[in-house]
């Protein structure tokens, strides 16, 4: 069901304890470290085309996005990137998530950015099917990686 | 990703009644919008009608209708229904398989096939239907 009484706003110091929560409901890992560290690169400071976004409904939180334009990474030209969506799991499917994502993407689309891009793991089927609701398909680019030895680094 | 005729007439089927719940279709309604054979069809409806995504309607007028979920059932879901699943012990046409070489080009198709499993598991029907062009909703 349609959720109408959402508004999304720019995250705010206070809101960090219930991000942790939420991210912690979905992938079962607190992690206040890293999100005390996003808040202040978020948040706390101002930065060109970085954005962490609240939704709101009945005046509580219901769920976070954060994201940046990068420029030039892996050769690309300008792109909005998502790093973290999370809707509360108890209001889901009301579109939430949605509206997040395209609050975000309207504020890439007033820096001039014409793509939004992110990455998920294969196995987070929830993520995935949302962001291929939303029209997202796999893009340009193919992300490879190899484990590290550490007997093999340099002497 | 070539898919065996059975799975193609399958995800025809779903997505065709999937499009719009409350519509019954025949397998001849069917089999004639995509120019497939209806004989073939009535094979996989059958599956389809066991696995529970769609349901027999019978009497005049009768056909078939959707009865799955369409933000829960995935590409994924009707394409292992029918599609021969990979990996096992190698076979008598799987001669060489034990040598450097075939392992590597094992694991390349292994790797080709845990990305297409993972983007046919990401996409519901409803997705899928979303996206369709406007013509078949």
């Amino acid at each position: 069901m349609k959720n109408s009484n959402v508004t999304i706003r720019d995250a705010k110091a206070g809101d960090v304890a219930t991000v942790i929560r939420l991210d912690e409901i979905h992938t079962g890992l607190a992690k206040p470290d890293y999100w005390q560290e996003m808040f202040t690169a978020y948040v706390t400071e101002d930065h060109f085309g970085r954005y962490f976004l609240i939704a709101e409904a009945g005046g509580q939180m219901a769920g976070f996005i954060v994201g940046e334009i990068r420029t030039w990474e892996f050769g690309s030209p300008p792109c909005g990137w998502v790093f973290a969506v999370n809707v509360s799991p108890e209001i889901r499917e009301g579109g939430i998530g949605s509206a997040l994502l395209d609050a975000i993407c309207q504020r890439f689309a007033g820096c001039g950015v014409e793509t939004v891009r992110t990455m998920v793991s294969r196995e987070d089927t929830l993520n995935l099917s949302f962001f291929r609701s939303q029209g997202m398909t796999a893009g340009p680019y193919m992300e490879l990686e190899k484990a590290v030895a550490s007997d093999t680094g340099p002497q | 990703m070539r898919l065996q005729k059975s799975t193609e007439f399958a995800l025809y089927a779903v997505l065709e009644l999937a499009a719009d719940p409350g519509r019954q279709m025949s397998t001849a309604d069917i089999a004639a919008r995509y120019a497939i054979s209806a004989h073939h069809l009535a094979k996989v409806m059958r599956q389809l009608v066991r696995a529970g995504l769609i349901q027999s309607v019978r009497g005049v007028g009768g056909g078939y209708r959707f009865s799955g979920n369409v933000k829960r059932i995935t590409l994924w879901d009707i394409i292992e229904m029918f599609e021969p699943q990979s990996g096992g012990a190698p076979g008598e046409d799987d001669a060489g398989y034990d040598t450097p070489i075939a392992r590597a080009l094992d694991s390349v198709r292994a790797e080709i096939d845990d990305l297409t499993r993972a983007t046919m598991q990401s996409i519901t029907l409803k997705s899928l239907l979303k996206f369709a062009p406007a013509e078949l909703l």
